[in-house]
């Protein structure tokens, strides 16, 4: 038209229809994805002390699985999951607690009187009494609870627990 | 340069693939004088899309069974990121359709389009129609509030008002003599899976048919 301007009318309604339609399609197409990734947003991890009971009850020497229930709302749901931790205690005073749940790839392992190893029943991995690694896949030792995320009151043993 | 490489990867696809031709056949085909009336089968299929779509999305949190099907809608609604957009655009689009698809009814009949050589298309729209109301129905059953399970509750019966076969039609719909898991399970599937499907084939032959037909002049003086 006059030629001051050299887009056509088909171009402009080309141009137009892409535009309308990305701007359509972004506003509607970005909240959809994050719709779909909405559970990944949530804030996760909840942490407590969970107490796992009188250290005097604990053999001495003896690793000793100690199970504990977390209940988590997931969308409009309540789960339970079951945890365990194996309690070693070292003397009067002291004790060690590792996670059972095997490093590799999340199996609980299970203590091994014969063998005085952890086995961790999906991929044959071992481990010391101590947590450190002997065989098989894990590319660390189990995880421990001592320090910071351990404390003895009056007695009672009590691990600072942190979920997923 | 990437000029060159995609007209050379768009001419080995367009070889084998016949795009041209293609977008000849479905969107660059000779129209008679535009008229927006004649849009309405476009209208359609787009909310049919875009149905197909949202409701692909609310099949993500939503769960058929009577103890979660409520809670699990409360939770789209209110514990998901723009959860009451996709469930919004999948209500409103429901009612939007049956509505576009009924005017677009309308439309074919006022013009006399469903005239020779076009009966079949007619035909299989009918289907279309009444595979809309099938699939509003099932839907509206989903949400398993008073409003969805009373609605259903009528709904079956009046199928169940046929006679001799009625008790049959209404026991098979209800999945039993009354409203239970079995109903919403039936409906959800029927919603999701039965119903598209068959919408989705006979769309496909009456797109094909308007291909090869061509749309219908409207009539004149001299019709």
């Amino acid at each position: 038209m006059a030629g001051s301007h050299h887009i056509s009318r088909r171009d402009f309604i080309k141009l137009a229809t892409v535009t309308v339609g990305g701007v359509i399609g972004a506003a509607v197409g970005i909240p959809g994805i994050i719709y779909l990734v909405d559970p990944a947003m949530e804030a996760g991890g909840k942490d407590a002390w969970i107490p796992l009971g009188p250290l005097e009850n604990f053999e001495i020497g003896k690793p000793t699985l100690v199970t504990f229930v977390r209940t988590q709302v997931n969308g409009w749901e309540k789960t339970s999951n079951s945890y365990g931790v194996f309690v070693i205690r070292k003397s009067e005073e002291e004790a060690l607690v590792l996670s059972n749940r095997c490093t590799h790839l999340s199996c609980r392992v299970n203590w091994n009187e014969e063998k005085q190893a952890y086995i961790c029943p999906c991929h044959d991995a071992t481990f010391s009494p101590e947590g450190e690694v002997l065989g098989g896949p894990p590319p660390r030792p189990l995880d421990r609870y001592e320090g910071e995320s351990l404390k003895i009151e009056e007695g009672v043993l009590s691990i600072h627990f942190t979920e997923g | 340069m990437w000029k060159k490489i995609w007209t050379k990867l768009f001419t080995w696809f367009d070889e084998r693939l016949g795009l041209n031709d293609l977008y000849k056949a479905t969107l660059d085909r000779p129209e008679p004088r535009g008229n927006w009336w004649n849009t309405l089968g476009s209208a359609s299929l787009f909310l049919f899309v875009m149905q197909g779509l949202t409701g692909i999305f609310l099949t993500v949190y939503y769960t058929p069974s009577p103890d979660h099907a409520y809670d699990s809608i409360q939770y789209i609604m209110t514990g998901v990121q723009f959860g009451w957009l996709i469930r919004g655009i999948h209500h409103w689009g429901a009612s939007l359709m049956v509505m576009v698809v009924f005017i677009h009814m309308l439309r074919v009949f006022a013009t006399a389009s469903y005239k020779y050589p076009r009966e079949l298309t007619w035909l299989i729209g009918v289907g279309l129609l009444l595979l809309t109301l099938g699939m509003g129905f099932t839907g509206y059953l989903l949400p398993w509030n008073q409003k969805a399970y009373w609605a259903t509750t009528v709904g079956t019966a009046i199928a169940g008002s046929v006679p001799w076969a009625g008790e049959f039609i209404l026991k098979a719909l209800r999945g039993g003599t009354d409203l239970n898991a079995l109903t919403l399970s039936r409906f959800f599937s029927a919603h999701i899976w039965i119903l598209p499907l068959l919408l989705t084939g006979l769309i496909g032959v009456h797109i094909f048919l308007i291909i090869k037909h061509g749309e219908s002049a409207f009539p004149d003086k001299e019709d």
